[in-house]
């Protein structure tokens, strides 16, 4: 057990974990964000996408103690309503289905555009496809990003 | 529509209040035609105005919260975003809960639109006594009841009270399609926000404010036991509650958080009792499978007589593997053991048989066992088995107090239920012309239904009579059944058999038209030419509904027109779960991998309800499909799944997923199957592209095993 802090969502949060323990559980577990979601457990998909100091990083192989000090931004804290502008457009495209990755999704997407915001259909491709949708919503979500990209989205 | 008590409304939350609530009734399970009617979901209006739909069905990403509500909200006259879900648990006032097996809609769709249409009846009715006018002189519209003449109106909540003391009227009008203003719309879907805020409910967020964390260690080779554990290093993990045995075949290791149990379980060293299917492994079943299909089997279907057809003979065999669902969110379920009862919470497709078998597991009566339904994230089938909480509730009651417990990725690999493996014999007779004279195809798998010990009536997996019609006006023809067995978990995988007769026979019809040296689009068409009804046990397949949806994809594909160089195109078409499905996959062959470029799907599944739902369900099915041809494959080695997480089992990603165009036909027939149809034609159309690249048949899935 060590106690860690680290800056969740603009909030400094201290938690007495074990240090090896993935960000992924301590955002579910101790902090209850569970916007954040376990599917592989072996950043094979995507799903528990977060930023940490603006990156995407799949916070189930990440051990909190790695972002100790660190600002952490899961789905809960992407926008101060809840309607930042990719979450818009995804509703504007309908595109979850059982919508399980989908958070992971919008922040692997908003990661992109952050640093890249008109990205080209392949660079779109290169940075989503570590994300798995097993729904199949691959051209939704697509959509989505270019809507943005496009400025079709405020 | 029959009447149902109020007492049985009373003794739901919904009723409470004074309000307006509807029961109604649907057909139990997917049987039709059956007399043996249930009620199965409620409307309720309360006086300040909420509208309340209950879905029975489980939402698991098919839309189906949406589209009930759209066919209700549709004959109510209300607006869709004014509904509010409400989400059943196992009950008894519900008839058959199950999600499966692509029903929720062609089951739903007259009973939600009855149970609509009386309360919009009934809330006339209360407007017109309340104003003493006629009832020709009111209408239903957005919520409110008007009365023209003199501009007065009424919101139904104002009406709820007084029309919940009316009649129920049994035989409400129904509106006709060409005054529907909701049904046929591509409106948003009502779930979507949560699910892109992060604050959707799946059952793995499920809480309860004090509650324990479980994983278990289950035995890797099936039937096998658990001899005896050590739990000496697991117990030295500071948060690791309880170790001990659940059931015959596994250990749980229980902790104050999900990553504890985790890095409990991984110290536990369990000795297994590895039972009689150490050895089993993929070449023996594959072996047994093939000897298999010299056994006789059960008609599925027969035309003439297959045995007298002359001419040329044609034979080819393929074979499927075993694949597994794995939906995004592995399993789990929250359990609350109180000694006289139970609660749950659990991302379900079946929460009737969730408290059904809890309670026996348990030693409860099923009224002693509450389920709750969560959101699901994905479920194609695996939902449909209650392990998962079984296993929550003996944790439960094991450590006396509640516990959710959590299967990872690799669990979900290696204990799950698999999709059978199959081999499939093929044979036709061509005559002079190249033309099928007989076509024969012999199905040998194991049963699911059977596995899981249900008696086959007459031989034949019930599944097999939805989910492999052979759709051709042929002169002679013969489907048949081997059923063979297997020790290795079965369960229902999104489309089920309809995945492998699909492969087998639509790829072996282009073997047929190649042999005849015809147009693989030409040669099924005309054998879809004539207007036919091809009875298959109790459904009526129409040639010619078949014949429109592959004309509409082969025209939107562009069939026979030029491609871009080095591109590809294969069609196939299908019949399950009462739907027409047709498909061309472009493809080019790049280091001897097919790149799919494109697919063009085109359904008839009767009235679309929300052509934005349906196209996803079909541009969804396309990428499930894909997986499925390509890499899907669970093998066996030494009695154990050799697969473990998305690294050898890869669903298709952005990378790989082409463009899917989902075409409909305009059609006002009832409504049927959306969820799973659009899977079983990827296959098919996919090798056929192969075939016409490269010439090679793909005889054998996944494509890249």
């Amino acid at each position: 057990m060590a106690d860690i802090s680290l800056r969740v969502n603009g909030s400094e949060r201290k938690v007495s974990v074990s240090p090896d323990t993935p960000l992924l559980w301590v955002l579910r577990d101790t902090l209850n964000l569970t916007g954040t979601k376990f599917a592989c457990g072996a950043g094979l998909c995507g799903a528990c996408t977060v930023h940490v100091e603006g990156a995407a990083v799949r916070s189930c192989s990440t051990p909190v103690s790695q972002v100790a000090g660190k600002n952490v931004t899961t789905i809960e804290g992407l926008s101060a309503n809840g309607l930042h502008v990719l979450q818009k457009a995804w509703i504007a495209e309908d595109v979850p289905q059982c919508g399980y990755c989908q958070t992971g999704q919008i922040m692997a997407a908003a990661a992109l555009l952050a640093k890249n915001p008109h990205p080209s259909d392949q660079d779109i491709t290169n940075a989503m496809s570590g994300n798995i949708c097993r729904c199949g919503t691959y051209d939704r979500i697509r959509r989505a990003i270019q809507r943005v990209a496009a400025g079709g989205v405020r | 529509m029959s009447p149902l008590s109020r007492r049985a409304f009373l003794g739901t939350a919904m009723a409470a209040g004074a309000g307006l609530v509807i029961g109604f009734y649907l057909p139990h399970g997917n049987s039709k035609g059956s007399k043996n009617f249930a009620p199965n979901a409620y409307l309720g209006i309360t006086p300040d105005g909420k509208i309340t739909v209950v879905a029975a069905r489980s939402e698991m990403g098919q839309g189906v919260w949406t589209a009930l509500a759209m066919v209700l909200a549709e004959e109510l006259e209300a607006d869709l975003n004014a509904i509010t879900i409400e989400q059943a648990g196992a009950s008894t006032l519900y008839g058959d809960q199950t999600t499966g097996g692509s029903a929720s809609v062609r089951t739903a769709w007259d009973p939600m639109r009855k149970a609509g249409a009386a309360a919009r009846e009934m809330l006339i009715s209360a407007a017109a006594f309340e104003w003493g006018v006629p009832r020709s002189g009111c209408k239903a519209e957005h919520g409110t009841i008007s009365h023209l003449a003199s501009n007065r109106r009424l919101t139904y909540g104002e009406l709820a009270s007084r029309a919940a003391e009316l009649p129920i009227p049994a035989d409400p009008p129904l509106k006709q399609a060409k005054d529907y203003k909701l049904v046929g719309t591509p409106a948003a879907r009502l779930d979507t926000r949560a699910k892109v805020q992060g604050t959707a409910g799946y059952g793995i967020d499920f809480r309860l404010p004090v509650m324990k964390y479980a994983v278990l260690s289950r035995c890797p080779v099936c039937g096998g036991k658990v001899a005896s554990f050590d739990d000496k290093e697991t117990k030295k993990i500071a948060g690791v509650s309880y170790v001990g045995k659940i059931g015959e075949s596994a250990a749980v290791v229980v902790a104050d958080s999900v990553w504890t149990a985790m890095e409990g379980r991984r110290v536990l060293n369990v000795t297994w009792d590895e039972g009689a299917h150490k050895d089993l492994n993929s070449a023996a079943i594959s072996n047994e499978l093939k000897q298999a299909a010299a056994k006789k089997g059960v008609a599925l279907y027969a035309v003439g007589d297959v045995s007298k057809a002359g001419g040329r003979r044609i034979e080819a065999a393929y074979e499927l593997p075993f694949m597994a669902h794995a939906p995004m969110e592995p399993g789990n379920c929250t359990a609350h053991y109180q000694g006289s009862q139970c609660e749950l919470w659990a991302p379900t497709q079946v929460p009737q048989d969730v408290r059904d078998s809890v309670a026996t597991a348990i030693g409860l009566d099923p009224d002693q066992v509450k389920v709750n339904v969560t959101l699901m994230g994905g479920g194609f089938g695996r939902r449909l088995e209650h392990d998962y909480a079984v296993e929550a509730a003996l944790v439960s009651k094991a450590i006396g107090a509640p516990v959710k417990v959590l299967w990872t990725r690799e669990d979900d690999m290696r204990c799950s239920t698999y999709r059978p493996a199959s081999y499939h014999k093929m044979s036709a007779t061509l005559d002079g012309q190249g033309w099928p004279a007989a076509l024969s195809h012999v199905i040998v798998a194991p049963s699911i239904n059977a596995q899981k010990g249900a008696q086959l009536e007459g031989g034949v997996d019930p599944d097999l009579k939805d989910e492999v019609a052979l759709v051709y006006s042929l002169p002679n023809a013969l489907l048949q059944y081997v059923q063979t067995e297997t020790p290795v978990p079965l369960g229902w995988m999104r489309s089920v058999y309809a995945l492998q007769a699909a492969f087998a026979s639509e790829c072996f019809l282009d073997e047929l038209a190649a042999a005849a040296g015809k147009n693989p689009l030409d040669y099924r068409l005309h054998l879809l030419a004539k207007d036919e009804d091809i009875k298959y046990f109790d459904a009526t397949w129409k040639t010619g509904r078949m014949r429109g949806v592959l004309q509409l994809a082969a025209g939107k594909a562009g069939w026979g027109k030029a491609l871009p160089a080095g591109h590809h195109q294969g069609l196939a078409c299908f019949g399950c779960f009462s739907s027409y499905m047709a498909e061309v996959v472009e493809i080019s062959m790049e280091n001897n991998q097919p790149k799919v470029h494109r697919v063009v799907a085109a359904i008839d599944c009767g009235q679309v309800i929300n052509p934005g739902i349906l196209e996803q369900q079909i541009s969804g099915g396309v990428i499930y499909g894909l997986t499925n041809a390509l890499r899907a494959q669970i093998t066996i080695d030494k009695g154990r799944v050799v697969q473990g997480n998305f690294d050898d089992y890869e669903p298709i990603r952005m990378n790989e997923a082409p463009v899917v165009e989902a075409y409909f036909v305009d059609s006002h027939e009832a409504p049927s199957g959306a969820g799973e149809p659009p899977v079983p034609p990827v296959a098919p159309a996919l090798c056929n592209a192969i075939c016409a690249s490269t010439k090679k048949r793909v005889r054998r899935l996944p494509v890249l095993g």
